[in-house]
């Protein structure tokens, strides 16, 4: 469907082109930056300009699921020739580091940060839709006594930057023993995003006809079958939508991360930096972490892109 | 065989009362239609009988059964919406089987059951498809489907056409009447069109402002309507209604509509019979349907004269308006048969057809000339 279009207008439609190309570069610029470096050799990665043309290496990654430590001169030939391909990997970059210890593998601390934030995020946004969206029916189909107020109430927890509260949560967290644990932070995560995931399925949930559920009822299932078969099913755009703001909010936590956990739960964003103090900084191992830990978020919502796509437009147009 | 019965039904949603006092029988296979103006209480009272709206007072009977405090599902009663609701993300197979899943049926049982009601309605080649494709008509069969599937005691239908066009609502009044008599289940319809209710129903139940004001065939309802609410209510054109004095002549009775020169000649009979119904000039209106106004276009004797107004031609009949001094008749007459705007005819009021009413309270005198 072309509407008629004078001259001017073609060329302003061009004009918006243009421009929605050069932010779409500005804003790809950075991931392609991270991306680029974490395949760079370690000797590339602060040239000025630039390297744009290099021949790729996963020795970052190498590096970054490795502990290993800083040599003085290069390995010796009799442990070059006893080390694994990937070991040779990092050699072959001319590097004078090597695992640590005797020699045997041991992994370094990015897959169980990487663990972490996978379990803290999941199960967060799991509990926060879950209840959000119960709450959310209830608001919505139920006579509530002061309706209002309570939803006030729920959007008012969002009022406030979480970090305000952080130093008396850590106090309450120290003193109830949550600090440093996964539910610690699950528990915080979902608290954050439950006011955000009740006002958003209300208004879902508002959309879908009460007489779904009447026909259901009528027709001999009880209520909770009828959410179950009817709702849920009507909801799922609206249940993706807000399960994807839900976990790139959890998964992208830096601040309480960073203060209520340090070894057995820490997620993988405070973690990221703290490796660039130790010593001197190899950028391309840094940003192998941060393209791995970007893959999740980018994945989830890439799967998650038609339902998105039509629960951000939800609403706005009557059937 | 089921009967269903309302005993003294009140609800209240806050202050408003929606359902005043209501009591009605409904026998085993009948097809009743509650009529009424939107906010009149007649969705109201059916969600009621389905259970999806509690009452505040009074028993709902299914079979002589009170089922006020059941829920939905254990009253074995079907609903149809008026916007259908059908499933989007199921297919038109999965809507029909939807009730029988509830029960859990056996598959091969249900795939029978859903065929079986899918080739009554026509509806066989769109089984496979999904509601959004279907047409209004289509959804709405559809929607009948599911609600018959479960051959439930009794089917409670919403204004189940009143979301399709002129054209589709007559086709499908005719195809629910057809179900119905091949079927044959007690059918409780609401709506607010008078033409439904007419061609549908076996007893028509009038409702107002929450309080039933007539049960009765059809006929009954068009003929006799109880108030002056009912006859305005039912048919088309709307009754004429006026406040008349009647005074008694040589022969006749005589009707004087008020701001009209000339007095109609009614049966002498009729002074009695108001005055034995208690009425009194002052406090009486007399409505009479178009139809029952007769036209002449030469001077007749009986007839008082008038002038031609406004003409609707409605291609099988016209509608004139007829201009008596202040007061205005709307008569029925064979198409052409006044020519123009502005000439003089002559009109008379056929006794069989003249209602009069108590003006303070609406109610008729059950007069019959």
């Amino acid at each position: 469907m072309a509407a008629v279009q004078t001259r001017s207008e073609r060329a302003l439609h061009r004009l918006a082109i243009a421009a929605v190309l050069v932010i779409t570069l500005l804003f790809l610029a950075p991931i392609y930056w991270i991306t680029s470096t974490a395949f760079k050799p370690r000797n590339l990665a602060t040239t000025i300009p630039p390297t744009v043309i290099f021949e790729p290496e996963i020795s970052p990654f190498v590096k970054l699921f490795t502990k290993r430590s800083q040599l003085r001169t290069a390995p010796a030939p009799e442990v070059y020739a006893a080390a694994p391909w990937w070991e040779r990997l990092v050699f072959d970059g001319g590097e004078k580091v090597v695992r640590s210890g005797r020699g045997e593998v041991q992994l370094s601390g990015y897959p169980n940060r990487f663990m972490n934030s996978l379990i803290v995020a999941i199960t967060s946004t799991v509990l926060a839709v879950g209840m959000g969206t119960f709450t959310a029916y209830g608001f919505s189909r139920f006579r509530v006594k002061g309706e209002a107020d309570l939803l006030f109430f729920i959007l008012s927890t969002r009022m406030l930057p979480p970090v305000v509260v952080a130093i008396p949560m850590f106090l309450m967290y120290r003193a109830v023993g949550l600090n440093d644990t996964h539910w610690g932070l699950i528990i915080l995560y979902t608290a954050f995003n439950l006011s955000f995931s009740v006002w958003l399925m209300k208004g879902f949930i508002d959309e879908i006809p009460k007489e779904y559920e009447e026909a259901a009822l009528v027709d001999g299932y009880t209520r909770l079958e009828a959410f179950f078969k009817i709702v849920l099913p009507e909801a799922a755009t609206g249940i993706a939508a807000t399960a994807v703001f839900c976990f790139i909010t959890a998964w992208n936590e830096y601040a309480f991360a960073l203060i209520m956990t340090n070894r057995r739960a820490q997620t993988a964003p405070p973690f990221i930096p703290s490796q660039v103090g130790s010593g001197l900084p190899d950028w391309t191992v840094i940003a192998a972490g941060t393209f791995l830990f970007l893959l999740p978020v980018a994945i989830f919502t890439f799967l998650l892109r038609n339902h998105l796509l039509r629960g951000m437009s939800f609403g706005a147009i009557r059937k | 065989m089921t009967q269903i019965e309302l005993r003294n039904i009140e609800k209240r949603f806050g202050a408003v009362q929606v359902i005043k006092n209501l009591n009605l029988a409904i026998a085993d296979n009948e097809f009743i239609v509650l009529l009424g103006q939107s906010g009149c209480g007649k969705t109201t009272t059916l969600r009621a009988i389905a259970g999806l709206e509690t009452i505040d007072e009074g028993d709902v009977l299914i079979d002589g059964q009170p089922v006020q405090h059941m829920k939905a599902s254990a009253r074995d009663i079907a609903f149809v919406f008026q916007s259908f609701s059908l499933y989007p993300h199921m297919t038109v197979f999965e809507n029909i089987a939807f009730p029988l899943r509830a029960t859990r049926g056996n598959r091969s049982e249900i795939e029978r059951e859903v065929q079986a009601v899918a080739k009554t309605l026509q509806i066989t080649h769109l089984l496979s498809k999904r509601p959004s494709a279907l047409s209004g008509g289509d959804m709405q069969r559809v929607a009948i489907g599911r609600a018959l599937v479960r051959r439930p005691k009794a089917m409670l239908m919403d204004e189940p056409i009143g979301a399709l066009d002129a054209k589709l609502r007559e086709e499908m009044r005719a195809e629910i009447k057809r179900l119905h008599i091949k079927q044959g289940s007690t059918t409780i319809y609401v709506t607010h069109d008078q033409v439904e209710a007419m061609s549908l129903a076996d007893r028509i139940v009038v409702m107002h402002e929450g309080v039933l004001q007539q049960v009765g065939t059809p006929h009954e309802v068009y003929a006799h309507p109880s108030n002056m609410f009912v006859a305005q209510f039912v048919g088309s054109p709307v009754m004429n209604m006026a406040e008349v004095t009647v005074s008694e002549a040589a022969q006749h009775a005589q009707v004087l509509l008020r701001g009209a020169p000339t007095a109609f000649n009614l049966p002498s009979t009729l002074t009695a019979q108001l005055a034995a119904a208690g009425a009194e000039n002052g406090n009486l209106t007399l409505g009479i349907r178009p139809e029952g106004v007769l036209v002449s276009r030469e001077p007749r004797e009986g007839f008082v004269t008038a002038e031609a107004h406004i003409i609707e031609p409605l291609g099988s009949h016209d509608i004139i308006d007829l201009q008596l001094g202040d007061q205005m008749l709307r008569a029925r007459t064979k198409s052409g048969f006044v020519q123009r705007p502005g000439v003089a005819v002559w009109a008379r009021l056929n006794p069989a057809q003249a209602h009069f009413f108590k003006s303070s309270t609406g109610a008729s005198f059950g007069i019959r000339l």
